[in-house]
């Protein structure tokens, strides 16, 4: 406690005094209202700078919660968007093998125009051997559509194979870049025959062997190949390939060389068959012994 | 005075000032923030309440007058008003002063909330009662007690922070004596 005197000043003249001051302010207030307004303004204007402060700071830090928040309801949609994508780039690829299909058909017709003193049915490929190379494959078109054994198969730009085994609903194909095969080819310039055959190993690189060309055959890298006269399956002038890397081979005194396929291998889903039957040379015995079942 | 307690006496006074500015301003700024139910902490009834509580009805008196003064101008029709209504507030609550302790801290809630429901009523009839509206019970269930009970849960840490405040000034200024 401080020594000093002091003029004490006891509660109740306080209060006294205090509430006398705002009566005294609420008679002003109330008979002069319009003179106040110059208080309100400057003492308004002194306080709203800071009020605007703690609003842009409140307004900037609550963005970051809502941020914060919304991360995870973006979380959330972000899932189910991906999974939205993903429908839909299945449902893309469905309609690209669609536009595929489309191009092939609208080759294949185009093709149709070029061999057309052929017949030919078209078909597709349900079925394809584990790799990516149809090898083996099999066909929807069978003996119901008049397909047999035999029957040459094309596609796009060329030979693809031949009918091997024919069912009622479906055909078994063997392409010509199988191992198995053997195809009679002839180079469309120089009517120099060769024998196309295909090989497993030359099938990841995407080619065939040509052989036995005659050794004094003019033929150069990029030559076409087509089905020859004296192919005993194969009807003939149907196009194979392009012939590469031609070299001489000792041991049998002829040329050879790699064929690349005129037939994009990798990707063939639709195909021709021509359902003429190569007419059998009497004087040579077929290259190999088709099976005709009839399946029901 | 001499000229050490006068000194700390301005600056308990700027102190105040600055304390009814900032909390009047967070009060009206905020509320978009953290308000709850509608109801928004009443800053300056804890700050008066508060001041009175450790400092006397002198105090509590003058802080309630300016603050509600502050109001008044700011949003009352009738400036008066509200600075009467805080004044009493801030005087009433001085007279605790004589219980105070420095530790105790569930008291200053008591008052605030006694404060806080006194500020309510009496607003309720100025603005309500005078006017025809004698639904009470409504806007005590929907109004008051919402208020009240958000100004006593933050009147925990703002009664702290003022008593720190308080506190450390004490401390310095009686640190001779």
């Amino acid at each position: 406690m401080r020594r000093r005197e002091k003029i004490r000043l006891r509660p109740k003249h306080g209060l006294i005094i205090g509430l006398v001051v705002c009566l005294v302010l609420i008679l002003i207030s109330f008979r002069f209202n319009k003179y106040l307004y110059p208080v309100r303004n400057a003492v308004g204007s002194a306080i709203t700078p800071m009020q605007k402060g703690i609003n842009i700071i409140g307004t900037y830090i609550s963005d970051g919660l809502a941020t914060l928040k919304s991360i995870e309801e973006l979380a959330e949609e972000n899932k189910r968007l991906k999974e939205q994508v993903d429908i839909l780039s299945y449902e893309n690829k469905l309609l690209l093998q669609n536009k595929y299909e489309l191009d092939e058909l609208r080759e294949l017709y185009k093709l149709d125009q070029k061999y057309i003193d052929y017949p030919k049915v078209a078909a597709r490929i349900i079925d394809k051997d584990t790799n990516n190379w149809y090898n083996v494959f099999t066909i929807d078109k069978g003996t119901r559509d008049g397909l047999s054994a035999g029957m040459n198969v094309i596609a796009g730009d060329g030979l693809v194979g031949i009918i091997t085994e024919c069912y009622y609903n479906h055909s078994k194909v063997r392409a010509i870049i199988d191992d198995k095969s053997a195809v009679w080819g002839m180079f469309l310039k120089t009517s120099d025959t060769c024998v196309v055959q295909g090989d497993l190993k030359l099938m990841e690189e995407g080619k065939l062997r040509v052989e036995f060309i005659s050794k004094d055959a003019e033929v150069e890298e990029g030559y076409e190949i087509v089905t020859a006269h004296t192919s005993p399956n194969f009807l003939e002038g149907i196009l194979i390939g392009y012939v590469t890397g031609i070299e001489l081979d000792p041991s049998t005194m002829t040329k050879k060389g790699y064929l690349i396929p005129a037939v994009d291998f990798e990707r063939l889903s639709e195909v021709l068959i021509i359902t003429e039957l190569k007419e059998p040379l009497l004087t040579e015995p077929p290259e190999e012994v088709s099976e005709n079942e009839q399946e029901k | 005075m001499n000229k050490r307690s006068k000194y700390f006496l301005l600056l308990r006074i700027l102190i105040y000032f600055v304390e009814v500015i900032v909390f009047y301003v967070l009060q009206s700024s905020l509320y978009r923030f953290f308000n709850l139910a509608g109801a928004m902490p009443n800053l300056l009834i804890i700050l008066v309440v508060s001041s009175a509580y450790m400092r006397g009805w002198i105090t509590g008196m003058t802080l309630g007058f300016f603050s509600g003064l502050l109001v008044d101008i700011l949003f009352g029709n009738i400036i008066g008003v509200y600075a009467m209504i805080m004044m009493l507030i801030g005087y009433l609550t001085g007279f605790a002063n004589r219980i105070y302790s420095k530790d105790d801290f569930t008291l200053p809630l008591v008052f605030t909330a006694v404060a806080d429901f006194l500020y309510q009523f009496l607003y309720y009839v100025f603005e309500f009662l005078l006017r025809g509206k004698l639904d009470f019970s409504y806007y005590f269930r929907k109004i008051i007690l919402p208020e009240i009970i958000y100004t006593v849960a933050a009147s925990i840490l703002v009664y702290k922070l003022l008593h720190m405040i308080n506190h450390a000034l004490d401390r310095n200024e009686f640190k001779e004596e």
